[in-house]
């Protein structure tokens, strides 16, 4: 399972690195903005993307946008400080499978994984 | 397009009681540690009075900025909490985490400010003595905040906009 990993904060990749890592995802690719992103998802073909909304150069939202237009189906979890309800409806719509909200609970965060995961194993 | 008045500012409990809930939230779900919020008063002065502030700004419905102050003892010791491990002051990663204790307690507090907003992303000062520049027009409510690593505050200088 190859999960990339998309936030300008390096403390919120370590947070959910570890949390990945405890999932027993070790194989974890971490890009700072959506620009950083979109150059390293040919070459890595990621299982699952986490990615943050708003961050430098290009948002989360963008990203998602841009991803979805090249016509790639991986799974994509909205981690985000965003908890509007417009803005999950804009994110759902842009092609996001499943949205945190931030701040999370270790336990929240890995159900969320595993329940997108689980959706995608089973389509 | 009409423009843009203030017609509440962070005076009003309905713009204080979201960041008194949110600062509780996040160092509660992600750093385990419990907040107790102090009675909100308004700033008198200028200076923050602490070592390391983290601030955002808030733009749509709601304007103005949000400051959180440690002192550096404090701010060390939560940081500590968030990330699970010590991370000297100053430095890159520690910068990065103030800023996104900020960050989230902004973003947490702004669903429940009404309206539209849209918020900064955060920038840290680290110093002594600094000034925190706000509009002059808005009046800046302090939220002093307890934890078992010692106490911070929360600064509002945000106004509802009327047309925004």
């Amino acid at each position: 399972m190859k999960i990339l990993l998309i936030d300008d904060s390096k403390t919120m990749r370590n947070i959910q690195k570890a949390i990945l890592t405890q999932l027993g995802h070790t194989d974890v690719l971490e890009a700072s903005d959506g620009l950083d992103a979109l150059s390293k998802v040919g070459a890595y073909q990621p299982n699952l993307i986490l990615v943050d909304w708003n961050m430098p150069n290009m948002d989360g939202i963008t990203f998602v946008k841009q991803y979805r237009a090249k016509g790639l189906k991986t799974a994509i979890i909205m981690v985000t400080t965003e908890a509007e309800k417009a803005r999950i409806v804009e994110a759902i719509t842009a092609g996001v499978n499943n949205y945190v909200v931030k701040p999370f609970t270790p336990d929240a965060l890995s159900e969320r994984i595993k329940e997108t995961l689980s959706r995608v194993a089973a389509a | 397009m009409p423009q843009a008045q203030t017609i509440e500012s962070a005076v009003n409990p309905n713009l204080v009681t979201p960041f008194i809930n949110s600062v509780r939230d996040v160092f509660d779900k992600m750093a385990g540690v419990k907040i107790t919020a102090q009675e909100p008063h308004l700033k008198a002065g200028k200076s923050t009075g602490h070592d390391i502030s983290g601030i955002i700004g808030f733009s749509g419905a709601v304007a103005g900025s949000v400051v959180v102050s440690f002192p550096k003892a404090v701010a060390e010791r939560l940081v500590e909490a968030f990330v699970r491990m010590p991370l000297e002051c100053g430095t890159p990663d520690f910068v990065d985490a103030v800023g996104e204790l900020v960050n989230m307690i902004a973003g947490s507090a702004k669903p429940y400010l009404g309206g539209v907003a849209s918020i900064s992303l955060p920038s840290v000062v680290i110093g002594q003595g600094y000034t925190v520049a706000s509009m002059s027009s808005t009046p800046c409510v302090i939220i002093p905040c307890s934890s078992p690593h010692g106490d911070f505050a929360i600064e509002l200088c945000i106004a509802r906009q009327a047309g925004a």
